[in-house]
């Protein structure tokens, strides 16, 4: 077959028993780290929220770290889209033409808005600091130093004022700008439920609990990540302490680690319960009522994804971090299990929306298996397979490596904020 | 309150302003509410003229006639006479000019279509005699004792 | 003085008077609203469907296949036909085999042999895009490329098309599909290019059983409508409310 006729969705479905001629499964792996990562970008973004503005002075730390990080997931959380669109060219459609009865189409503009929120948040925090290093640069020499100048011009945006009053607005308009983006990050990830939840064809996607189902989970997923990539980063700082023999200092990061881990801890399984109990409640509903489409969901949940569903995602990815964190005696290493654990849950629950949802057909006689394509053998099998998702999951720390040599986020250097 | 506050305002602003402008130059100027209902008449308006132009490649089954008509003719008198003769001929738009012969589908499969046996009570399906394809006369072609234009079995 | 305002008054009624007449009529003659006014919808097309009449020969969706340039040897259709089987047993065999293309030319289903002996009641059912009154499709789509005529046909704009996919998810009867060599969404239109040209779409001509007919809903002397208004027909999936156009004579219960 030539590579003309590759059919979207083909290549790697594998029908069973009856499914209309045209279903194939359309919304594959893309479509399952796009939630994903907007979920992390709006988790990373309503922890740092608690910081500014419920004044969780314990989390000042993670908060500077978090609010970066978002900004190096915001980006990436588009690219899914973009690797998904068979014209990606005219990705920028949904903000020239937008059909507003579109869960996708008003989502462009909350993202958008989203966006604008964490940068001039991130601008309202650090802006102290880029015009004190635009001073600091001033007589250094050498063309890096140079062009490190004229960024940090171009990122005080011409506003150079420091003095207390100024950066006492700052901070003020940063609070505002914090609480202002939670709801806004309450609607970014329960618009993705909505995409989901309002689709009527899809009888697993068809609820209204998706949109706060999303909500929750992706709060979890943020807060895990933040506190995830922290921990390694304290971890990774104090081994280099204690290689330089600063021993003091690696015990004095251990200390504010641990503190900032606990505190982050309770917020994360409050979520976490909340996201789990909505599930079950559906799934509880749904056996209830016994819909029609019923018997081939049951065969799916409790069939072909038992595995996925109930031990992975379920026990493994919620029920077991939920143990490890509450037990007392609470370790780093304990606490970094329980974080990829439900990293991991949250990951396992978008599979088992997106890819569950097109594992029965619409006929409700007939199952597709999603074959997901490992090595590529062509641009489609690389965008819509495994190596696809590692390049979106690597991007954000690649990214964030970068922004971080312009807004420091992690220990001592961070910003006023 | 200190004025540099709003400069992340004047960013988006410009930002949106923007998008707005390139509206002008990447939005089609048809584009727009053709109907009753933002929800499902909202549409670029010349798309609907391209559809209207997309070349047919079936022909009515009149035109065959005109020239045909003695194959026609044979047809619509044998138990064939519901069949249109481009089921077998395959489109005729654009002959006899742009196409001067029109392809024979002469193969078995085309003809077990129909004449494959398949005894489905309540199907109309039972009621077209046929054959058991992978039995009778196998690869061979039906036409070569079955004129498709007068497939009268009596005949034979 | 009284006489000046009396004056400013008179200049300011007819001033604005004058102005609101270029503004009434950029408003009562905005393209919308002449359109919508003067088509009053006196089209409205619907599809029948005589699954008693269908036998399966599949000559429907290779002549749409050919019609509309769908890639012949591609897994999809714009059209396609499902046979149906239901044995003594109880159990339902439901196939179509390269969408029905090349007919139903044997008694195996997924290999397994059914003796006709065995048989309750089989049947064919031809399925398309039901051009519905409320399409999901259209609600989706996040950029305005595919909507619905006023004559009531949903059609897909090749060039404004992203190819996101949440029509084709959203559809609940699997009618849509992505074009292997356009790379945007796609699904029967009805033969949209044939029936406003007088022509009748691809399979309504090719079905020789008259399985397959198109009318006006709008006009009561079509006979397609009559049969609408005056037979027992059936739609699919009403529940989902569509408004399904695409009416059949002879639905049976366990069709899916």
């Amino acid at each position: 077959m030539s590579a003309d006729l590759v059919v979207h969705g083909a290549e790697w479905t594998v029908k069973e028993l009856f499914v209309y001629p045209n279903e194939f499964i359309y919304w594959s792996i893309q479509i399952v780290m796009y939630p994903y990562m907007t979920g992390l970008v709006a988790g990373a973004f309503v922890l740092s929220s608690l910081y500014h503005v419920f004044g969780q002075k314990d989390l000042k730390e993670i908060a500077q770290f978090s609010l970066v990080f978002s900004l190096a997931l915001l980006p990436v959380a588009a690219v899914p889209l973009l690797l998904h669109l068979q014209q990606p060219l005219r990705a920028m459609e949904p903000l020239l033409t937008p059909h507003f009865t579109s869960a996708i189409a008003a989502f462009g503009i909350v993202f958008s808005t989203y966006a604008l929120i964490v940068l001039s948040e991130i601008w309202f925090v650090y802006r102290g600091y880029f015009v004190a290093q635009v001073h600091a640069l001033r007589d250094q020499p050498g063309i890096g130093n140079s062009l490190r100048r004229s960024v940090y011009r171009g990122l005080t945006l011409g506003a150079y004022d420091v003095s207390d009053e100024a950066l006492a607005t700052d901070h003020k308009a940063a609070k505002i700008l914090a609480a202002v983006g939670i709801p806004v990050a309450c609607f970014l990830h329960g618009y993705a439920g909505f995409i989901f939840g309002s689709v009527k064809a899809n009888a697993l996607w068809m609820s209204p609990l998706m949109p706060v189902i999303f909500i929750m989970s992706a709060v979890v997923s943020g807060i895990a990540l933040c506190m995830l990539t922290y921990i390694v980063i304290m971890e990774w700082q104090a081994f280099r302490n204690r290689r330089r023999g600063g021993a003091v200092q690696a015990s004095e990061i251990r200390g504010a680690e641990a503190d900032v881990v606990s505190k982050s801890a309770r917020y994360l399984l409050g979520f976490l319960v909340a996201a789990i109990s909505l599930e079950i409640l559906d799934l509880i509903f749904r056996g209830y009522t016994a819909m029609k489409s019923w018997d081939i969901l049951r065969s799916v949940m409790y069939g072909k994804d038992f595995m996925n569903i109930f031990v992975l995602q379920y026990t493994l990815g919620n029920l077991v971090p939920f143990i490890l964190l509450i037990l007392p005696g609470r370790t780093i290493k304990r606490t970094v299990l329980a974080l990829l654990l439900v990293l991991f849950g949250v990951f396992m629950m978008r599979w088992n929306v997106v890819i569950g949802g097109q594992a029965f057909s619409l006929s409700f006689s007939g199952y597709m298996h999603y074959h997901i394509p490992i090595i590529p053998h062509s641009v489609e099998t690389f965008k819509e397979g495994v190596f696809g998702a590692l390049f979106v999951i690597t991007l954000p720390f690649i990214l964030f490596w970068g922004i971080n040599k312009f807004v420091p986020s992690l220990g001592r250097d961070a910003g006023t904020g | 309150m200190k004025k540099h506050v709003l400069r992340p305002l004047w960013v988006a602003i410009f930002l949106v302003g923007s998008i707005l402008i390139a509206r002008v130059f990447l939005v089609p100027d048809d584009f727009g509410v053709h109907g009753d209902s933002f929800t499902y008449n909202f549409y670029r308006l010349s798309n609907v003229q391209e559809w209207k132009d997309f070349p047919a490649k079936y022909t009515s089954e009149k035109r065959c006639r005109r020239c045909h008509d003695e194959n026609a003719g044979l047809l619509r008198e044998s138990k064939h006479a519901k069949l249109r003769c481009q089921n077998c001929h395959g489109p005729g738009a654009g002959h006899p000019k742009e196409i001067e012969r029109l392809s024979i589908n002469t193969t078995r499969d085309h003809c077990l279509r129909c004449h494959q046996r398949l005894a489905y009570p309540s199907s109309q399906r039972a009621d077209l005699p046929g054959i058991d394809g992978a039995k009778h006369k196998k690869k061979k072609e039906c036409r070569k004792c079955h004129n498709p234009h007068h497939p009268d079995l009596e005949d034979m | 003085m009284s006489c000046s305002r009396r004056e400013f008054l008179k200049n300011t009624m007819a001033g604005a008077v004058a102005a609101a007449m270029p503004a009434c009529s950029v408003i009562l003659l905005a393209p919308g609203e002449a359109k919508a006014m003067t088509d009053g919808s006196k089209l409205r097309w619907a599809f029948l469907v005589d699954t008693e009449k269908c036998v399966g020969c599949g000559l429907c969706v290779d002549a749409c296949k050919t019609e509309n340039e769908i890639p012949y040897d591609a897994p999809v259709s714009r059209t396609w036909v499902e046979r149906y089987v239901i044995t003594k047993d109880g159990e339902t065999h439901i196939d179509s085999p390269k969408a029905g293309r090349d007919g139903f030319t044997t008694g195996e289903i997924r290999g397994e042999e059914i003796d006709p002996e065995d048989i309750d009641k089989a049947f064919f059912v031809p399925k398309l895009c039901n051009q519905c009154d409320n399409p999901p499709c259209v609600q989706v789509c996040p950029v305005g490329a595919t909507y619905q005529t006023d004559d009531g046909v949903v059609l897909v704009d090749r060039k404004w098309c992203i190819g996101c996919g949440y029509c084709v998810m959203a559809c609940p009867y699997g009618v849509r599909f992505f074009h292997p060599i356009h790379k945007t969404a796609e699904k029967c239109n009805f033969c949209y290019h044939r029936i406003t040209d007088g022509k009748q779409a691809a399979c309504v001509q090719a079905c020789p059983f008259e399985a397959r007919k198109m009318g006006n809903l709008r006009d009561p002397e079509d006979p397609v409508t009559k049969v609408i208004s005056n037979e027992r027909v059936q739609v699919l999936k009403d529940e989902y409310g569509t408004k399904p156009h695409v009416f059949y004579l002879g639905l049976d219960e366990k069709v899916r």
